[in-house]
């Protein structure tokens, strides 16, 4: 039992002393630590000591992460890490409905926590105890399309047991089967969707929708007040789209041709920010006057203030989805998948969705929202209707070389 | 050997009991070191070896990375991200004269004119500390947001179009804009100006200031000739305290800047987080270092207070 949760702290910082400790010849002793810390910390002892070091492989032979150990059966227990405000709350605002449920049906204790604020800081968190071949202490994590992506080709997220997900296999919508970057949904399943749409203030805007792209990029009465975002894949997506160009088979002259267009909108002040979450803010008070945003930020803003108004672009709207992983070395897959297959009963799905409002990746909720309430069952940008999911795209995976290059120009583009 | 590996093996012979009380006297002082030396040793040196080696490493996520002494990469972070370089050298320059401008004279009130409100002042001073720094800065977005007061009156007196000619706002609005983020780097930091002015004008004897007027000195006489230099410690550890971490600071520029006031920090992260660039974004961080500790030793020198400090 103690050995099962080391703290996650701790085992990265061992993880990354044994590697400068003790690689090769030029451990570390304590001789060639001392000299380096000495005056001048890049003498001839300290550099001889500093080429032990090293990054090792992130990626693990084989593709896939060998099963781990499954400690299920005996221990009904299971560590879920998820994005914050994406769980539903009883009124006291104390426990989960859903997983208490989950509790009563399984017996499976779920050890919840909101510790993912951020794609590329939480891979940060999580990467070196992955290269390292440790147990992250998770057994379930919520990440994003290119994340899911990226930590599948490293081989760092275990092939999910299909004979354990009866309901997931039948109900998720056609929209997510079929993913470029895990085709048929082998290793993961998404918990939701997220539409990038544009939105805007209609009292920033003076009643003007704003409903393209090429409209934020180029209409002078918003200059200084647009919004982009700061994820690589939600902005670039949308502009390629605008230009005619399908996110699902662009070629790097279409990512080249997109950056530069919204270059000359960084250039000429048209565009004011590249942020992430933060955007909600500027639109609800009208600094920004439209922006790309996504969907269930909107159906929340809304709540609060009737002026903001989204709009799906006659060119197409990107999706993506938020998806279930059990990452390598996990105590308890097969907790995990039960815990999966639970969310994709339409009833559970409904009472999260009427919560979260995201966009809802089980068939048959519909129904089921209905019962708890009739307007969010209408809403699309929570159930998809044809016409919304006909306009839906979703941006191809990339690989290493691509994702580096593209990530590097549009860090250019965004001033960093 | 040099001084720093003398705790530990000094140490050693301290294991058997001690034969003579002086031998343990003498050891005293390097047990004191000794957490010290394991905290530097743990949280500095080693952290600081680590990405040392990594900055001269080569490879890909997928590969791993190895050291290859590619010293190149130094140079081309260099080349690519000059401007970042002088902008976040720039405005944190600005920010820290704006801070020692502002600063000085509160605390110059706080130490010698204040009276029993002294402490009141210096809780005030430090209360801003109390909230995360994030909530503070996110907090002027609110102050500063485009139809706000502020904004209103800053327009209104034609202050706006000044700095919008300067370069340094623009059109009508203050957030998004270089302005902002020296304002949100000055405020952030401005305490880190204050206590260290207080404490070193403080100390000042008041006996000095009766003896320059005794003198016929006039009031702007006795600071310029009395108080000032007297508060130069002050000056230069405020000034040090500032410039050194609003140069590598990211948050006023990610919060309430725009793609054109991206500082440096803003670079390493990226580079760190989302190119996964581990070299360069280390690189960076060294350059910056060394940009840093040069600056910072000339100022020194310049000032001629290296007894003082």
């Amino acid at each position: 039992m103690q050995q099962h949760e080391p703290d996650p702290l701790s085992a990265a910082q061992l993880a990354a002393m044994r590697r400068s400790l003790t690689s090769g010849r030029g451990a570390l002793t304590r001789r060639s630590l001392l000299r380096a810390s000495g005056i001048g910390a890049l003498t001839v002892g300290g550099l001889y000591g500093l080429s032990g070091c090293g990054i090792p492989p992130a990626k693990r032979e084989g593709g896939n992460a060998a099963p781990s150990d499954d400690h299920s059966e005996q221990e009904k227990e299971l560590n879920f890490s998820n994005w914050t405000e994406y769980m539903d709350v009883s009124d006291d605002e104390k426990t989960h409905p859903t997983l208490e449920e989950f509790k009563k049906r399984t017996g499976i204790t779920v050890d919840y926590t909101e510790d993912i604020n951020d794609n590329v800081e939480f891979f940060g968190k999580i990467r070196p105890q992955f290269a390292a071949g440790q147990d992250t202490g998770r057994d379930l994590i919520v990440v994003t399309d290119w994340l899911a992506a990226r930590i599948i080709r490293l081989g760092w997220a275990q092939k999910l047991d299909p004979s354990h997900l009866p309901h997931a296999y039948a109900n998720l919508i056609p929209q997510f089967r079929n993913p470029d970057w895990d085709p048929g949904r082998a290793y993961s399943y998404p918990w939701t969707g997220i539409d990038t749409v544009i939105a805007y203030n209609t009292k920033a805007t003076d009643g003007k929708k704003v409903d393209s792209v090429t409209q934020m990029l180029d209409d002078p009465s918003l200059k200084g007040r647009v919004g982009f975002l700061t994820e690589m894949r939600d902005t670039v997506g949308m502009t390629l789209l605008d230009m005619g160009k399908d996110p699902a088979t662009f070629t790097t002259a279409d990512y080249d041709a997109a950056v530069g267009r919204l270059q000359k909108g960084v250039d000429k002040k048209q565009i004011r920010r590249f942020t992430g979450n933060d955007y909600t803010s500027d639109l609800d008070k009208g600094d920004l006057a439209a922006c790309l945003a996504w969907a269930g930020d909107v159906i929340q803003l809304q709540a609060g203030n009737p002026d903001i108004q989204y709009a799906i672009p006659a060119a197409g709207y990107l999706t993506s989805s938020d998806n279930l992983l059990v990452p390598a070395k996990a105590r308890h897959k097969t907790n995990a998948e039960k815990l999966i297959d639970f969310y994709y009963e339409p009833a559970i799905a409904a009472q999260l969705a009427a919560f979260i409002s995201y966009v809802c990746p089980v068939d048959g909720v519909q129904e089921e929202l209905a019962k708890i309430d009739p307007k969010l069952a209408e809403n699309p940008l929570i159930v998809p209707d044809k016409a919304m999911a006909r306009k839906a795209h979703a941006f191809r995976s990339l690989t290493s070389e691509e994702e580096t290059s593209y990530e590097e120009k549009f860090a250019k583009l965004i001033g960093s | 050997m040099s001084a720093t590996a003398a705790p530990p093996q000094a140490a050693a012979p301290a294991e058997p009991p001690a034969h003579k009380p002086s031998a343990r006297k003498r050891l005293v002082p390097y047990w004191l070191l000794l957490p010290g030396i394991l905290w530097l040793l743990v949280f500095f040196v080693l952290p600081m070896a680590y990405q040392a080696s990594t900055s001269v490493q080569t490879g890909s996520l997928e590969e791993g990375f190895q050291v290859t002494w590619h010293f190149r990469t130094y140079w081309d972070a260099l080349t690519e991200y000059y401007p970042q370089f002088l902008r976040s050298l720039l405005y944190a320059g600005t920010a820290t004269a704006l801070c020692l401008l502002l600063g000085y004279p509160l605390a110059y009130l706080i130490a010698f004119r204040a009276g029993r409100w002294r402490n009141l002042l210096l809780i005030l001073v430090i209360a801003p500390f109390f909230t995360s720094f994030l909530i503070r800065t996110l907090a002027w977005k609110t102050i500063l947001a485009d139809g706000g007061p502020v904004v209103a009156a800053l327009n209104t007196v034609g202050f706006l179009d000044v700095t919008s000619w300067l370069g340094l706002t623009e059109g009508d609005r203050v957030l998004a804009t270089p302005l902002a983020v020296v304002c949100g780097l000055t405020y952030n930091f401005l305490p880190f100006m204050i206590l260290p002015l207080y404490t070193s004008l403080e100390r000042i004897d008041t006996r000095l200031h009766e003896a320059a007027q005794d003198l016929y000195a006039r009031p702007a006489t006795v600071f310029r000739k009395v108080t000032f230099p007297l508060s130069m410690p002050g000056v230069v550890a405020g000034t040090l305290l500032t410039f050194i971490p609003a140069s590598g600071d990211y948050v006023n520029a990610e919060l309430l800047g725009s793609a054109d006031t991206r500082m440096i920090g803003n670079v390493i992260q990226s580079q760190y987080l989302r190119i996964l660039d581990y070299p360069t974004a280390a690189a960076l961080s060294f350059i910056l270092m060394a940009v840093v500790l040069v600056m910072v030793t000339i100022y020194i020198r310049r000032a001629g207070t290296e007894d003082l400090v």
